[in-house]
């Protein structure tokens, strides 16, 4: 057997993607599920190797699809499930994305952004997923999504995905781009003690599913996990409490779109994490993963000149910080939207804003490259009134 | 005196009291097949985890079956499955699904569940046809017959199943009809036995769709063309494909021990804890 472990507790130099591995394994993954795809495929080459050794299974997919429905049968199995892609890769997962919301069904998904449409460039780092890995599949539904901006976040932000994931009964999507997975920097691996791991609730075992409320609870219901005899009733077609299938009761349907939406809205504020240094009457720059970098070296700069400048990053995208967005918003001279995209998430931005103060939007100036700060701080100095 | 009670009972679930299927479908018959399959197995619905995808057989097991069921999007059962059964590897996944879901939509992850070997057993309702949708051509459809989407006559050959779960690598294939329910339980008992992918294929009315679409008729009269026009896998070896063309070649199509995979995650897993200990 080669000799391969995870990384031990301190500090480390390593790639973006071994860092998210090393926080899937801390977070208690025992299942991934993955097809190859750069600019993410170092996640699964990692895996492959860990997770044999901690009682763990890697599986190699034919497709996408297959990786992202073995991962949510897995969790229906009792595990702590994965898989990671990049955005070809999640447009293929939509469908199943949108069956773990229905079923309401911890996973988590990796999406190692690159530039789009399609095929696009698979090495070059572009915020491209931003509103689909929320709505691209079909029907109304609610998920959490993370944006890292470090190494360091790689795996924090990944431990956070599968706790959020096991506390909510919820896919978590978390968002890296091919820069932060490639890029190799300096991070820390805590020790167990320093982190918190959350499980989920599981549902009374041999008990009968009319007996339970195993669906549809916005407090979250426990999980009737397969293997248990709880004969659980899973389907992602229109059903009650029981989980039974109801494809004919107005109330019924009803319930069945809004209650996991609810159970996510209503627990936004233990969801939502920003990252908020701003006072009154700053510049306010708002963005998140790998341009959070270049937003934090243009306010250093700014205020090293004296400007009023300040930033708001968001950690969690998905749902929305329309809260944490909109107070900055009332303490901003005006607001600076930073994407490394054409805008993806700049009309939630505005709506959030809802006119309490300006909002200008910077992409990069080439997709595909980093925002220069220098550039950034240009657009500051002449919004700054 | 107690009522008499189906001996298959106590597998449904108490509060499911009626079916989906229209009156003459072949899914109640290949319901029951499996039903006494387990029951000859002595096994237990907490033995098993039944895994289904979008159509009319998949809803045999969702909501009839009084166990832990997972019914899924079209075309996937089996890719959920595998994930089932590498979660769980100590029971038996069987995933009940019908020919557009496992051989159009979802055919890649039947042929490579089948070329993985997972121990996961498969049973394939084929009645020929689309039948919740309203009679579209499937991929199994018989060349030639007027169909929804085809109503000119369909121009494609079928898809010849079973022989292609053996060459895709499955370690047990079977195919009946719905008329020989007797064969068609025993089929499944070995595929649950099966220590690997196993693939049962039951050849299965459906009276309002293809029925109507093949002009054959009603579901007895579709049952005595199953019956007169299957011919055994031992017959068929024999004779040439303008001979066989037409016919329902039924048998066992392969029976063999290979490699599985969930038992060599397993015993990858138990090399790194003896590496360990």
């Amino acid at each position: 057997v080669k000799r391969v472990s995870p990384c031990r507790p301190g500090p480390h130099f390593m790639m973006g993607n071994i860092a998210l591995a090393e926080g899937a394994i801390a977070a208690g993954c025992t299942f991934m599920a993955g097809y190859p795809i750069t600019p993410a495929s170092e996640i699964a080459n990692r895996l492959s190797q860990l997770l044999p050794m901690v009682g763990g299974t890697f599986f190699q997919t034919e497709d996408e699809i297959a990786a992202v429905c073995a991962a949510v049968g897995a969790s229906w199995a009792g595990k702590k499930a994965m898989t990671a892609t990049s955005g070809p890769g999640l447009s293929l997962m939509q469908e199943t994305i949108g069956f773990a919301t229905a079923t309401e069904t911890p996973l988590v998904i990796v999406d190692v952004q690159r530039l789009g449409p399609s095929t696009g460039a698979p090495s070059v780092g572009v915020a491209g997923d931003m509103v689909q890995a929320a709505r691209g599949s079909h029907g109304d539904y609610q998920l959490i999504a993370l944006s890292p901006a470090t190494g360091q976040e790689m795996f924090a932000l990944t431990v956070c995905a599968f706790n959020l994931a096991e506390r909510f009964r919820v896919p978590v999507i978390v968002l890296a781009d091919a820069f932060l997975g490639h890029m190799k920097e300096s991070v820390r691996i805590p020790s167990t003690d320093e982190m918190e791991i959350v499980n989920r609730r599981l549902a009374e075992p041999g008990t009968d599913p009319l007996s339970r409320n195993d669906f549809l609870n916005p407090s979250v219901a426990p999980m009737p996990v397969f293997g248990r005899g709880c004969r659980a009733h899973v389907t992602s077609s229109c059903h009650d409490a029981h989980g039974m299938r109801n494809l004919s009761d107005p109330a019924a349907m009803h319930a069945y779109v809004t209650r996991p939406i609810e159970k996510i809205i209503s627990h936004r504020d233990e969801i939502v994490q920003v990252e908020a240094d701003y006072s009154k009457g700053d510049v306010v720059l708002v963005s998140y993963g790998t341009t959070a970098r270049a937003a934090q070296a243009a306010v250093n700069a700014a205020r090293g000149k004296g400007l009023h400048a300040g930033r708001l990053r968001l950690k969690t995208v998905w749902p929305f910080p329309d809260v944490e967005v909109e107070a900055a918003a009332r303490a901003a001279s005006s607001i600076v939207v930073l994407e490394n995209n054409l805008g993806q998430l700049l009309p939630y931005i505005r709506a959030a804003v809802g006119g309490e103060c300006p909002v200008h939007f910077q992409p990069p100036e080439r997709l595909g490259q980093l925002h220069d700060p220098v550039s950034v701080l240009q657009l500051m100095e002449e919004v700054i009134p | 005196m107690k009522p008499p009670v189906h001996p298959l009972k106590k597998f449904i679930r108490p509060h499911v009291t009626r079916t989906t299927m229209c009156p003459g479908c072949g899914n109640g018959i290949v319901a029951a097949a499996i039903l006494r399959a387990i029951d000859k197995l002595v096994l237990t619905m907490d033995d098993f985890v039944f895994v289904s995808g979008i159509g009319c057989s998949a809803w045999i097991p969702s909501p009839l079956f009084d166990a832990d069921t997972l019914h899924t999007t079209h075309g996937r059962p089996v890719a959920f499955a595998t994930g089932v059964k590498l979660g769980l590897p100590e029971k038996n996944v069987l995933v009940a699904s019908g020919d557009g879901d496992l051989t159009a939509i979802g055919g890649n992850h039947l042929i490579h569940a089948a070329r993985r070997n997972i121990d996961i057993t498969v049973v394939l309702v084929n009645n020929g046809i689309y039948g919740m949708t309203g009679g579209q051509t499937a991929p199994t459809t018989p060349r030639g017959i007027s169909t929804i989407t085809n109503p000119y006559g369909t121009l494609e050959p079928p898809f010849d199943i079973a022989p292609m779960a053996v060459a895709a690598g499955a370690s047990y294939v079977a195919r009946w009809t719905t008329a020989h329910p007797r064969r068609l339980e025993q089929a499944i008992a070995k595929g649950i036995q099966k220590k690997g992918f196993a693939l049962i294929e039951a050849v299965s009315q459906c009276p309002v769709q293809f029925g109507r679409a093949s002009g054959i008729g009603k579901a007895v009269d579709i049952l005595k063309y199953f019956k007169e026009k299957s011919l055994s896998l031992k017959k068929a070896s024999g004779m040439t494909p303008e001979e066989t063309s037409g016919r329902i070649v039924v048998g066992e199509f392969a029976d063999v021990e290979k490699p599985e995979l969930s038992s060599q995650l397993e015993e990858l897993r138990e090399r790194f804890r003896r590496a360990e200990a």
